[in-house]
């Protein structure tokens, strides 16, 4: 890439930090949750 | 629209997402695999912008992300207040975040990209600061949501904002027409065709795709979450 390889770079970086940081937290929330309602017995299907 | 309602229902509409999920998910990995190949390997540089024009394969779409979610948390809003839609407050919850995500990932890599294009990280330009203005806008709606001890109460308090807050996405849209701005005017959605060579407009569609199914997904399976969460408030409260 030229000199401004450090601009894109970053840019790409942002992204995977924020929406691969969204998309952890987002899983883990819902495995938390199931968790949760697996230990009350509330994970039937309703 | 009769399907729509049909899934108003947050139990049918948690099964329908667990159906869908699987396969939105392996689309939305192999839709951004392709769509990194193409904008960062296969796609020429732009003839002004050289290889700094890669950031707006991130940039855009991002940006139409983060406006088109809230237009979705003002719909959303709206099915709330006027129709007490049970799956609307839930949505918005889970949607809220996504958007602001897209907003912060627009906004910081506009950052990027300006810099060595305008020679600065910021300015108070009426493209940029509405831009920012919408990722308030989204960090009012989940402060708001959560603000009260009852969530019927948030939830209704956010749905107005996000109402009130939608008079802004036609001001991003058109600041660069209404006002000299630093950025650049509309260069895809034009009256007009493109004023894009196919050879970057293609990976930026592309991506473009690529990050809706990104963020169809992420509105999923926090919409999921949200209504297991609100089984949990009301086994709870039944306690």
């Amino acid at each position: 890439m030229s000199s401004y390889g450090v601009f894109i770079l970053s840019a790409y970086l942002v992204v995977l930090v924020v929406l691969g940081g969204l998309t952890i937290a987002s899983l883990s929330a819902r495995a938390k949750v199931r968790r949760e309602l697996a230990s009350r017995g509330l994970d039937r299907k309703r | 629209m009769a399907d729509l309602h049909f899934l108003a229902n947050p139990a049918r509409f948690r099964r329908f997402s667990q159906r869908m999920l699987p396969g939105l998910t392996l689309a939305t990995v192999l839709s951004l695999a392709v769509g990194l190949y193409l904008a960062l390997l296969q796609s020429p540089p732009d003839y002004q912008q050289g290889e700094t024009v890669r950031i707006m394969f991130v940039h855009v779409p991002s940006a139409w992300l983060s406006m088109a979610g809230y237009a979705l948390l003002a719909v959303l809003g709206a099915s709330l207040l006027v129709w007490r839609h049970p799956l609307a407050a839930l949505m918005a919850r889970a949607a809220a975040p996504v958007g602001a995500s897209f907003a912060l990932v627009c906004l910081l890599t506009g950052s990027l990209w300006g810099r060595p294009m305008w020679g600065t990280y910021w300015a108070w330009d009426a493209r940029l600061t509405s831009m920012l203005l919408l990722f308030f806008l989204y960090l009012g709606h989940i402060a708001l949501s959560r603000a009260y001890d009852d969530p019927d109460r948030g939830d209704r308090a956010a749905a107005i904002l996000a109402l009130v807050g939608v008079i802004n996405l036609p001001i991003i849209k058109f600041s660069v027409d209404w006002w000299n701005t630093l950025h650049q005017p509309a260069s895809i959605m034009r009256l007009d065709a493109p004023a894009i060579h196919p050879s970057i407009l293609m990976p930026l569609l592309w991506m473009a795709g690529s990050f809706l199914l990104l963020f169809i997904v992420l509105v999923l399976v926090r919409t999921e979450t949200e209504i297991d969460r609100r089984r949990l408030e009301i086994a709870d409260q039944s306690a």
